[in-house]
């Protein structure tokens, strides 16, 4: 088992470099310390917010309201501020706020046993739609600048971003956890076999309380982060986020059933997509096309391995399987070449 | 006993719209009125049609989260072939948006039965490339009403017979899908499927198969929604449907469609979304802020599973 967990980080890393390779060839730009480590920010605050979505999704759950939580806490920063409140008493407020959300996620899921997929579904729009609430169609803006240190502030006359420090000393405590502690061993186990860990005596509705929590008030310190580097809120601040960090952490190697997964893995792939990503904002690809290429990779770590084995145990090759397998790919490649010929005449009519 | 509790959870709902509804006709007197039902039919009715192929792939214990971005490509498809061809029969225009929302089910279904990738990370991955596609496809460009043809602009606005055509559509999906789930062989397959995979494969039913078909039919009717889509809004945008996905397992979920598979029905969707349509006008109606409308969808979720939760922990209770 260790070794299969070994073998997955191996090949993030033999990814990350290839993903440098290329982007090396194809801009100039890309392998310089100054423009890697500016554009870190842009990954930081999905980073931190990746910490404990792992914890979560090792227990084989999941946290859709992490964007909202991060979305109404600094919503709730932006209201305090524009209504004369010192800044850093806001501040707290809106962890406390973040750390209350993820709370009564965790209070629904835990105690009440409802399945973790629908409560922070509503949770999400819940949270998101206060955070509309708070703000309307207004942004705050004109914080102190002590405050938009955080998301702004570099270190040590370089270009090293403050919040690179305080994720990396958040990686470090969670890894710390999950890998050194009982605690981190309970969160395996519940992944493994819930009913078998309750009844060995492990706590499993205060842990996955615990968890929704801490995933809570991190989401808020991601939205205190993103509105520092933002220097302003709005309401819509961060949303979408919550499928990045999903699609970080499962790519990472954590087990969407539950149970596998390890943070080394986590942070590697967040670096790979942050590579892929950043190589590909140099050349000019649109956000939206990158998701193209963030899904494909998402679909093929999981599907290439599993599909090896699929065709290990099908020799052979009956009607019902060309059925299945050859018509959709059939008519999917006749949808792209419909696609790009009438799009050329679409567009030269436009 | 089943039976019994399915029954029972959709009293729920119904308990729960009809005292909304008589607290809100209190506040507004406009919202009883036969206009005001008509708009609420037809402002769910693409929802109904995609919650319903949503509500398939939940009873098999998946989901689909690509949906919204199928609509897109499909409005965006359909549009940009109706700048080509303006003359395209309406028929044609249909089959195109259906054929195109099949495949990419199939591929969604094929990446889940053949590939053994779970469901949320299948679709959340095709979300995200079918949504990149539009991209790729129109260069960033939409289409507006006025590139449309006359006739596809009526597709879903007329009303031959009195109801408008899009009211019409939802009404024929749910009728075939009532049919199909309650009365044919693979409409029970699915439920099978659901309640016990390893039962229903010892069975002799081909689980991966009925799995397959239930990501084709969702896609199926994405596609013919994002037809829709387009003809009513009269446009085709990169950003048609954006998030739509979560109205659709909302729906399902307030209408007690089981999250864990085996159970849920046509009838309750059908008023989960209904619910979900009142809330919307209601709210406008009542002249509450409009930012309070997310806010209040996410409640009535929750609020949903909640109460769900806590009445079948008491019907348990009492068989005991």
């Amino acid at each position: 088992m260790a070794k299969r967990f070994l073998r997955w980080e191996w090949l993030l890393v033999a990814l990350i470099l290839a993903m440098t390779a290329v982007n090396t060839r194809l801009s100039p730009f890309f392998l310089d310390s100054t423009n890697l480590l500016r554009a870190s920010s842009d990954f930081l605050e999905i980073g931190i917010m990746v910490l404990p979505m792992v914890f979560i999704i090792i227990t084989g759950n999941i946290d859709l309201s992490v964007a909202s939580t991060l979305g109404i806490s600094a919503s709730l920063l932006g209201y305090l501020h524009n209504a004369g409140w010192n800044i850093w008493a806001a501040a707290g407020l809106a962890l406390l706020l973040g750390a209350l959300c993820g709370l009564l996620n965790g209070t629904l899921i835990a105690w009440l046993g409802l399945p973790s997929l629908v409560v922070t579904l509503g949770t999400f729009s819940f949270y998101r739609g206060l955070a509309y609430v708070l703000l309307g169609d207004q942004a705050a803006r004109g914080y102190p600048e002590q405050f938009t240190y955080l998301g702004q502030g570099r270190l040590f006359g370089t270009q090293t971003p403050v919040a690179l420090l305080i994720f990396g000393v958040l990686v470090l405590i969670f890894a710390l956890v999950l890998h050194r502690t009982r605690f981190g061993r309970y969160l395996y186990a519940i992944g493994n076999n819930e009913d078998a860990s309750h009844y060995s005596g492990v706590p499993v509705r205060r842990i996955k309380l615990m968890i929704y929590t801490l995933s809570g008030l991190v989401a808020a310190l991601a939205g205190l982060i993103l509105a520092a580097r933002f220097g302003s809120t709005r309401p819509d601040i961060g949303s979408g986020l919550e499928l990045t960090v999903i699609t970080v952490t499962v790519l990472g190697g954590v087990s969407i059933s539950g149970g596998k997964g390890s943070m080394v893995g986590a942070v590697l792939s967040l670096l790979l997509i942050g590579v892929t990503r950043f190589g590909m904002g140099l050349m000019n690809v649109q956000g939206q096309v990158q998701g193209v290429v963030i899904g494909l990779l998402l679909i093929l770590s999981i599907l290439l391995p599993n599909l090896g084995r699929w065709v290990a145990t099908r020799p052979t090759f009956d009607r019902n399987l060309l059925l299945r397998v050859g018509v959709p790919l059939l008519a999917a490649a006749l949808f792209g070449w419909f696609f790009f010929w009438s799009r050329g005449l679409a567009l030269a009519i436009k | 006993m089943a039976q019994a509790l399915v029954r029972f959870r959709e009293l729920g709902i119904v308990a729960f719209i009809l005292v909304l509804v008589a607290l809100v006709s209190l506040l507004s007197p406009a919202f009883l009125s036969l206009d005001n039902f008509r708009d609420i039919l037809l402002n769910i009715a693409i929802l109904v049609i995609v919650a319903l192929g949503q509500m398939l792939v939940i009873i098999t214990r998946g989901i689909d989260l690509s949906v919204g971005s199928v609509i897109g490509l499909s409005a965006m498809m359909v549009s940009f072939t109706l700048v080509v061809f303006p003359g395209l029969p309406l028929p044609l225009t249909l089959l195109l948006g259906v054929a195109l929302g099949a495949t990419l089910g199939a591929l969604n279904g094929l990446i889940i039965t053949a590939g053994n990738v779970p469901p949320i990370i299948a679709t959340l991955g095709t979300m995200s490339i079918y949504r990149g596609l539009i991209f790729l496809y129109s260069q960033g460009s939409w289409v507006n009403a006025f590139e449309m043809p006359e006739g596809f602009r009526q597709l879903a606005k007329a009303a031959p017979l009195g109801v408008p055509n899009l009211i019409l559509f939802a009404a024929a999906v749910v009728g075939l899908m009532a049919i199909f789930l309650t009365y044919t062989r693979r409409g029970r397959d699915i439920y099978a499927v659901g309640s016990n995979p390893d039962a229903a494969r010892f069975a002799g039913i081909r689980t991966q198969r009925v799995i397959f078909t239930v990501y084709v039919i969702s896609g199926l009717l994405a596609g013919l929604a994002g037809v829709l889509w387009a003809s009513r809004f009269e446009a085709a945008q990169t950003n048609t449907a954006l998030g739509f996905e979560l109205q659709t397992v909302a729906a399902p979920v307030v209408g007690g469609v089981n999250i864990f598979g085996g159970s849920g029905g046509v009838v309750g969707v059908v008023l989960g979304a209904f619910l979900l349509g009142i809330i919307q006008n209601a709210l406008t109606l009542v002249q509450i802020s409009p930012f309070w409308q997310l806010a209040a969808q996410g409640l009535l979720i929750l609020v949903a599973v909640v109460f769900d939760s806590v009445v079948l922990r008491r019907l348990r209770r009492g068989r005991t």
